[in-house]
């Protein structure tokens, strides 16, 4: 537990913690909004959201006055923050002299710890991509109408629900493991564990065509590739399966085939996760070229 | 007593000079509060008059208008640090404790620059968490959603360029772990699909160009200090310039239609 509290302490972890407190209140105060609209609509009050959007107020003073305190209440916070907190300055740069951990700044700590079930070309490099033109994709794969401009839930359970999940668990939940569970080695420790340094971890990982008692390299490639690329054809099966019902048609093929790359991407993690935690596997494909 | 104050005031603000600087007092009038957000080259960037949401917090979080404001607390501080401070590795250590040994108030600039940086970081996935629930990327925002992410993007490269300024053991590693992924960059990493099959070494792949050698060495606490310094803020600059431009060419902040 001292060694959890060390690491809490650490002048640059406190933001993470900051972070936490943050999102846990706007995500309560999103749900509260939220019911109360969802409520509104059920009972076809919609128009009295949409009476406050027609009814203007003047900026000045009613917006000025809210920015010009947010700005003060923030600088009082910072100023504070900045006396109370000194910014960290370790020993001098040694390229000699490589800690254990290393660790990167915590906003990276996301990938950082998904390194543990992807090599890094796919952690380091592909993940960061396809992260970023998958956000940048979200309007254009969007197609619901409802729910612009207001708190809601029920009428866009699943854009909401996938955003949530990838946002909370594949990211501010594996920035937290990454600071506060890996120690040195990157091995995983419970907060009430030492950091012991010599930490012995059995060698258990296994691949999956070994899981499967495959023993020719041959075999196991072709039994790589066609796993994966059945966990892609998923895909696929479904647009056929559901190509009648209304999601589908309103999305188009196009945006249904980014929308399931991206969607079975991201999913690939928490399988990833599934296996390694579950089954100790390592990789599901190996090639002479890469491994996923 | 009164009349006396009425007069100390009106032989201040009934001068030319007063005038010519301050075009309006603090009348009530509907007037005069339209003129005062048109005739301020800071308030026009608000429409005059905005939906009765727009002005509770419990909609905007205020995230946007504080991430900018961190972004401005970062670039005063950010100015102010770099007249003490040497991007080589023969002195960058040294100016760091100068700074907070020896500057008046070093350590506290270099604290709020830092952990404005940090808050800008959060308050940026707010911003973003709060856009996505309020469904405010739907049509006509499509195109200012993409901005934000670009935004947010650079936002976390201008923190990871600045996290090795400081040159000491925390900052090299941390950017010796995020530059190291570099390495695996397919095609054009020496340790990436494909990439040795081209010819990628660790001599002449993508990593070495972001670091101006094969480990993080001085060459890349200058290409850092460069690119934190002047490349990334000019960049985020004209991005902000195009998000809040496009915030009112897009109608303003987003409501139920």
């Amino acid at each position: 537990m001292d060694n959890l509290m060390l690491i809490l302490g650490k002048p640059d972890n406190i933001p993470i913690i900051m972070m936490l407190v943050l999102f846990g209140f706007f995500t309560w105060l999103w749900w509260r909004e939220a019911r109360k609209n969802d409520k509104l609509i059920r009972e076809g009050r919609y128009c009295e959201l949409q009476a406050e959007n027609n009814d203007r107020i003047f900026t000045w003073p009613y917006l000025a006055r809210i920015e010009f305190l947010a700005a003060i209440l923030v600088m009082v916070i910072l100023t504070v923050w900045s006396i109370v907190l000194d910014a960290p300055l370790e020993l001098p740069a040694n390229p000699a002299k490589t800690p254990n951990p290393s660790k990167a700044p915590w906003y990276f700590l996301g990938l950082q710890e998904m390194l543990v079930y992807f090599d890094p070309w796919i952690a380091g490099v592909i993940f960061p991509t396809i992260i970023i033109v998958g956000l940048m994709a979200i309007p254009y794969i969007d197609r619901n109408p409802k729910g612009n401009g207001y708190y809601t839930w029920d009428e866009r359970k699943f854009a909401i629900s996938t955003f949530l999940f990838g946002f909370f668990a594949l990211w501010i939940a594996l920035i937290f493991v990454g600071t506060f569970l890996r120690g040195p080695g990157w091995n995983f420790f419970a907060p009430w564990d030492y950091w012991d340094p010599h930490k012995v971890v059995a060698m258990v990982n296994v691949d999956l065509h070994q899981f499967f008692g495959i023993r020719s390299s041959v075999v196991a490639f072709l039994f790589g590739g066609f796993v994966v690329t059945a966990y892609f054809a998923l895909g696929v099966l479904y647009y056929y399966w559901k190509k009648k019902t209304d999601f589908v048609q309103k999305l188009g093929a196009a945006r249904y085939g980014v929308l399931a790359f991206l969607f079975l991407c991201m999913m690939g993690l928490p399988i990833k996760m599934l296996l390694r935690w579950l089954f100790n596997i390592k990789y599901v494909w190996i090639t002479p070229w890469f491994n996923i | 007593m009164q009349a006396f104050l009425n007069k100390m005031r009106d032989s201040v603000t009934k001068t030319q000079v007063w005038k010519s600087v301050f075009r309006h007092g603090y009348e009530d009038t509907p007037r005069n509060r339209y003129l005062q957000v048109l005739d301020n080259v800071w308030l026009h960037l608000h429409p005059t008059r905005i939906p009765r949401h727009a002005g509770y917090v419990r909609f905007t979080w205020c995230m946007g208008g504080i991430t900018f404001l961190l972004f401005l607390v970062t670039a005063v501080t950010g100015v102010l640090l770099m007249f003490y401070y040497r991007p080589t590795a023969e002195y960058a250590y040294s100016d760091m404790k100068f700074l907070e040994f020896d500057v008046p108030f070093g350590m506290f600039l270099r604290n709020m620059h830092r952990w404005a940086a940090h808050g800008m970081v959060i308050t940026v996935w707010l911003h973003m968490f709060r856009v996505f629930l309020t469904g405010s990327y739907k049509p006509p925002r499509e195109f200012n959603w993409v901005v934000g992410i670009i935004l947010l993007t650079a936002t976390l490269l201008l923190s990871f360029t600045g996290y090795l300024l400081p040159w000491d053991q925390l900052s090299i590693w941390a950017v010796t772990v995020g530059t190291n992924m570099a390495r695996a960059t397919p095609l054009l990493g020496h340790e990436g699909p494909f990439g040795p099959e081209l010819g990628m070494r660790p001599d002449n792949d993508v990593r070495f160009v972001l670091l101006g050698g094969t480990q993080v060495g001085p060459p890349t606490l200058l290409r850092f200090y460069v690119l934190h310094c002047i490349f990334f803020p000019i960049f985020l600059c004209i991005f902000i310039a195009v998000h809040f431009w496009r915030i009112r060419k897009d109608g303003g902040i987003s409501g139920p239609l």
